[in-house]
């Protein structure tokens, strides 16, 4: 028999989960909040690398979306960002400070400039479900903001539609003549993604980052900090919230979701189940094909959920001698550079010279042992690599660190521990096939109405009672919280 | 009557470029009544359509090669099978396998369908739901190639009349085809073909017209709307079938020449402009080479926009933010081209003999991965090691080519860059492409070296060169999503207006795109008659077919 339990099941205790959680305990719910991993935070989670030394999966952050930090009032809870500069590492390092150079130069300014105010009209999307193909458009929202759009004038609203779907590249070549600033757009759009800079559809990836937030930002405390805040909140508002509770099975009657089995044998019943988790996986692991429609069976079997991104953590003696070490540090010399370290993954291999975002959060937030943390997100590893994981993994973190001491002369003798984890070993670790940071890739496919799947947009799924709120929703993943915020108040109507 | 020649004006219109969109718009306005000259730089008519003898006795289709595109609205307003006009279907076609095997290809679906069930029962199944989803994305892109593109910006009751038609259409499908729809245009045809098909061989036969022309690999993404823009044609109402154009490509602008004549319109070879006169900000004639002006009372390029407003227009005339767009918009080849007189059929070993696969396309890249290393190669500055080829021999359908037993063969290959390595093509570089075709060729057709007569070879540089095609692109600019509808070739400039007055566009560059359609220069004619308040004359697009 079911225990008794709530009313709402969400699965998985990531930033989405924690958000979806506490807005819904907030309108009087009872959630239940449910995570395979000892704690909660999904990306956001510490976990100990090596004896000691914890680190999170996602190291940095463009912000918590506006909704979620006031709705939780994280502040309260201690959180606070720091904005950071970036350095591009090289011969001749450039470092940008909101949007400008240190030399000022006026194509990189002016280019930035436009991408920003492109954002601007865009951002309000990421804050609303998806505008549909059919029924169902809150029509008036998206004419004002449709409106936004145009206000942007003639020529921009024009070079608007142009560059909505062209490729990174030829945007940083056109527009900028400095190849390290070049380098820089392409890396930024690119990261996180399975794309090259040369992919069409790419600049609007950058377009998404810049609205999430216009700054990187380091969390005060390291990005444990949101992880913790968003859990007192979440604890506050009510939640309960369950670790080491892997759910295995959503249980269904007819086309109706009843319940969660979890890996323990435990079975919990609610009203209402929220996934989290990957898509695919919730409808064809944790539904199964006895349940769903064979058609969406398939076609959530198609999404591309492709992790391009190594994840390097280094335990430190000391910080080694380098200018700028509390920056974002960029090591993506030139468009070629980036495209480069992405063709070889397309066929599974590993990339001779990967480019890299390299962060010391202990430069910010000092151990008291005075030892060291690197973290860097390594730009492309094959989510699939022909030669096996373990080779695979042996070779990149060789050429990530060839890569690094290039650029940080004193590294290698400073290092006390090192990991390297493929895409396949985030999705070990994290539960999200494929290890994409965004669950489903984002891509200009897979988002909006196609985002995970076209019928699955409205974070609503076909199995009554089951809905979706996690990175693989509209707008996405990234520690913001916002897809699974946009579920909650799609949910709201329901409940 | 509007129109009438001026004092010192002698045409109503004067068209740059004699190739076919060029000749198709010339033809429309002859009709319409206007005088029409088309003045050309080379001393033959056909642009990139054209049949040559470049080997004593054998007509070469050496630029373009192969028909599906051309609009058959155009066809039958400009009675081009009277003028001589006859495209032939071709009947086959194969992909050789690095492991000596084929996959064949046959004119009728159930053939296919036959020969995928041999390398895999599942992607025969796939191909009939592949063919039925592509066909029906092709259905709702063709009515929109015989119209002008809307400009979302504007405000004028056309631009909005025809944005709701195009919500009309986007209407009529449910809500999933549209989605479905959005999905396709926007994926790499690699994505695309995964959902289907298990075979590499397969999908690497179906990758091949997502990337002809384009300087993009199967895994970009917006390859598979390359796909459609090759699959939308049709050889006789058959949609998506291939042909050749009896007598060579040259038969399709030799058809629209004698339509033009028939009309009272002229051409006039061997006569390169070297500027277009603007005055008072109209566009007044044009200035030859050799420094003889031609008066028109408008002036209509089929040059691609950058020869057109960089080379051939004084950049002082036109807007600043428009030159900085037309700068910007993409050109880049990505293709080259060999065409080769043979003294005998070459025999693939891998085909049966006797079969009707090789009166038809025949490729030797097997698999996806290979034509995207090969994309890889173009994209660092080198053609492709490892080319895709698209090899035809025209002549085994159609022998007037050639003497008897004689044949020609035309090799499209990809990727070739327009420069390599950053330097200007040499002739070092063109040779060793040359022998790295015919060694890819020779593997899978022994002896095939001994048989060749005679080769032309055409990198991006001799394109460029002889065609004018800046940067050796086939279509006039790339076929992506940035330069596609009202982007191309410049947002604000889709609908064949530049910014000068009187002076038109009607080349490839123009929606909706390269490929011998004739689509650009039919538009064009129908922007201009309606600015000369002249009736059209122009038979509706067909909504289906």
């Amino acid at each position: 028999m079911p225990t008794p339990s709530s009313e709402v099941i969400v699965i998985g205790a990531g930033p989405n989960g924690l958000a979806c959680a506490t807005r819904l305990a907030q309108k009087g719910a009872k959630v239940t909040l449910l995570d395979a991993l000892p704690m909660p935070g999904g990306g956001a989670t510490p976990r100990e690398f090596a004896p000691g030394f914890t680190t999170t999966l996602a190291h940095l952050t463009r912000g918590i979306d506006a909704r979620v930090a006031k709705g939780m009032d994280l502040e309260r809870y201690g959180l606070g960002f720091q904005t950071l500069q970036t350095t591009l590492l090289g011969p001749n390092p450039v470092t940008i400070s909101r949007g400008k150079t240190a030399s000022q130069d006026a194509d990189f300014a002016r280019l930035h400039d436009r991408l920003t105010q492109f954002a601007r009209v865009l951002a309000p999307f990421r804050a609303i479900p998806a505008p549909t193909l059919g029924k169902g458009n809150d029509w008036l929202t998206l004419a004002r903001l449709g409106l936004g759009i145009r206000a942007l004038g003639k020529t921009e609203f024009r070079e608007l539609l142009r560059m909505l779907l062209t490729n990174a590249a030829d945007v940083a070549e056109d527009d900028l003549t400095d190849q390290r600033l070049q380098g820089y757009i392409a890396f930024e759009a690119t990261l996180g993604a399975w794309a090259g800079p040369r992919s069409p559809n790419t600049l609007i990836l950058l377009l998404n980052h810049l609205a999430t937030g216009p700054d990187v930002l380091a969390p005060k405390g390291g990005m444990q900090a949101v992880a913790q805040a968003m859990t007192k909140a979440a604890e506050a508002a009510g939640v309960t919230i369950r670790q080491n509770a892997r759910v295995t099975r959503i249980v269904t009657n007819g086309d109706t979701a009843t319940g969660v089995e979890l890996a323990s044998g435990e079975a919990l019943a609610g009203k209402t189940i929220v996934s989290t988790l990957h898509p695919g996986l919730t409808l064809r692991d944790l539904v199964g094909p006895r349940v769903l429609d064979a058609g969406l069976y398939t076609r959530a079997g198609h999404i591309h959920s492709r992790g391009g991104t190594a994840r390097l953590t280094l335990a430190l003696k000391s910080l080694p001698n380098i200018d700028n070490l509390e920056n974002r540090l960029i090591i993506a010399p030139s468009v070629n550079a980036v495209e480069n370290a992405f063709n070889p993954v397309k066929y599974g291999q590993i990339p001779d010279v990967p480019v890299l975002e390299v962060f010391f959060p202990t430069s910010l937030d000092p151990r008291p042992d005075g030892l060291h943390i690197l973290t860097a997100n390594v730009q492309f590893a094959p989510h699939m690599p022909v030669d096996g994981l373990d080779q695979a993994r042996a070779q990149m973190l060789e050429n990530t660190l060839r890569v690094l001491a290039a650029h940080i002369p004193d590294l290698r003798p400073l290092i006390l521990h090192c990991e390297l984890l493929m895409p396949q070993d985030v999705a070990a670790l994290y539960g999200n096939p494929g290890g994409n940071w965004h669950h489903a890739e984002l891509a200009v496919e897979q988002m909006l109405f196609l985002r995970p799947l076209r019928d699955l947009s409205q974070y609503r799924t076909p199995i009554e009672g089951l809905w979706l709120a996690g990175a693989g929703s509209h707008p996405g993943g990234g520690i913001t919280g916002a897809a699974g915020w946009n579920a909650a108040l799609a949910m709201e109507g329901a409940l | 009557m509007p129109d009438l020649p001026k004092r010192d004006q002698k045409y109503d219109a004067l068209i740059i470029g004699a190739g076919h969109n060029g000749l198709v718009a010339a033809c429309y306005l002859a009709k319409a009544g206007m005088k029409v000259l088309v003045v050309e730089k080379n001393d033959w008519i056909g642009g990139a359509a054209v049949s040559r003898e470049l080997y004593p006795g054998f007509t070469y289709s050496n630029c373009s090669y192969v028909s599906s595109l051309f609009r058959p609205e155009i066809m039958r307003d400009l009675d081009l099978p009277k003028h001589g006009l006859q495209i032939l279907p071709y009947e086959g076609g194969a992909v050789f396998t690095e492991t000596g095997g084929y996959l064949g290809m046959f004119r009728d679906h159930d053939a296919n369908r036959r020969e995928f069930a041999r390398h895999s029962a599942r992607d025969a199944e796939a191909y009939d739901l592949y063919s039925r989803d592509v066909q029906r994305y092709c259905r709702f892109i063709r009515p929109m190639l015989l119209r002008t593109p809307p400009d979302p910006s504007s405000f004028r009751p056309r631009d909005i009349m025809e944005l709701l038609w195009l919500g009309k259409q986007i209407g009529a499908l449910s809500e999933q085809q549209r989605a479905e729809m959005v999905r396709f245009w926007t994926m790499s045809i690699s994505d695309f073909l995964d959902e289907y098909f298990e075979s590499p061989v397969i999908k690497g036969y179906l990758a091949v017209s997502a990337i002809i022309g384009t300087a993009l690999g199967p895994m970009s993404p917006g390859s598979a709307y390359v796909l459609l823009h090759h699959y939308m044609g049709d050889v006789d109402g058959n949609v998506g079938a291939w042909g050749f154009a009896r007598g060579g490509m040259g038969s399709i602008t030799k058809a629209l020449t004698a339509s033009l004549r028939a009309a009272g319109g002229e051409v006039r070879t061997m006569s390169p402009v070297a500027e277009i006169l603007v005055r008072g900000g109209k566009a007044v004639g044009v200035v030859l080479d050799n420094g003889e002006e031609i008066r028109a009372a408008r002036v209509i390029s089929n040059m691609d926009a950058k020869r057109t407003f960089l080379k051939t227009v004084n950049e002082a005339d036109l807007p600043a933010e428009f030159v900085a767009s037309v700068r910007k918009f993409k050109t880049r080849g990505s293709s080259a081209k060999l065409n080769i007189a043979l003294d005998a059929a070459p025999v693939f070993t891998a085909l049966p003999e006797g079969a009707a696969n090789i009166k038809g396309d025949l490729h030797f890249t097997d698999s996806i991965a290979r034509m995207e290393r090969g994309y890889d190669d173009w994209k660092s500055g080198h053609f492709s090691r490892d080319p895709f080829q698209d090899c035809m021999i025209p002549t085994m359908i159609d022998p007037t080519m050639v003497p008897t037993g004689k044949h020609f063969m035309s090799c499209f290959v990809q990727y070739a860059p327009p420069k390599i390595a950053g330097n200007d093509w040499t002739d070092a570089d063109r040779d060793d492409l040359r022998d790295t075709c015919m060694n890819q060729i020779e593997t899978y057709a022994p002896g095939f070296k001994n048989k060749v007569l005679h080769v032309e070879v055409r990198t991006p540089r001799e394109l460029e060169a002889e065609v004018g095609l800046t940067e050796g692109n086939i279509f006039q600019g790339e076929l992506t999503f940035d330069q596609l509808l009202f982007n191309r070739p410049v947002p604000g400039y889709a609908q064949y207006k530049s910014p000068i007055k009187d002076l038109w566009m009607c080349g490839s560059a123009t929606h909706p795109g390269g490929g011998v359609m004739g689509a650009p220069g039919r538009n064009a004619a129908a922007e201009i008659l309606l600015d000369a308040k002249l009736p059209g004359g122009m038979s509706d697009a067909y909504a289906v077919l």
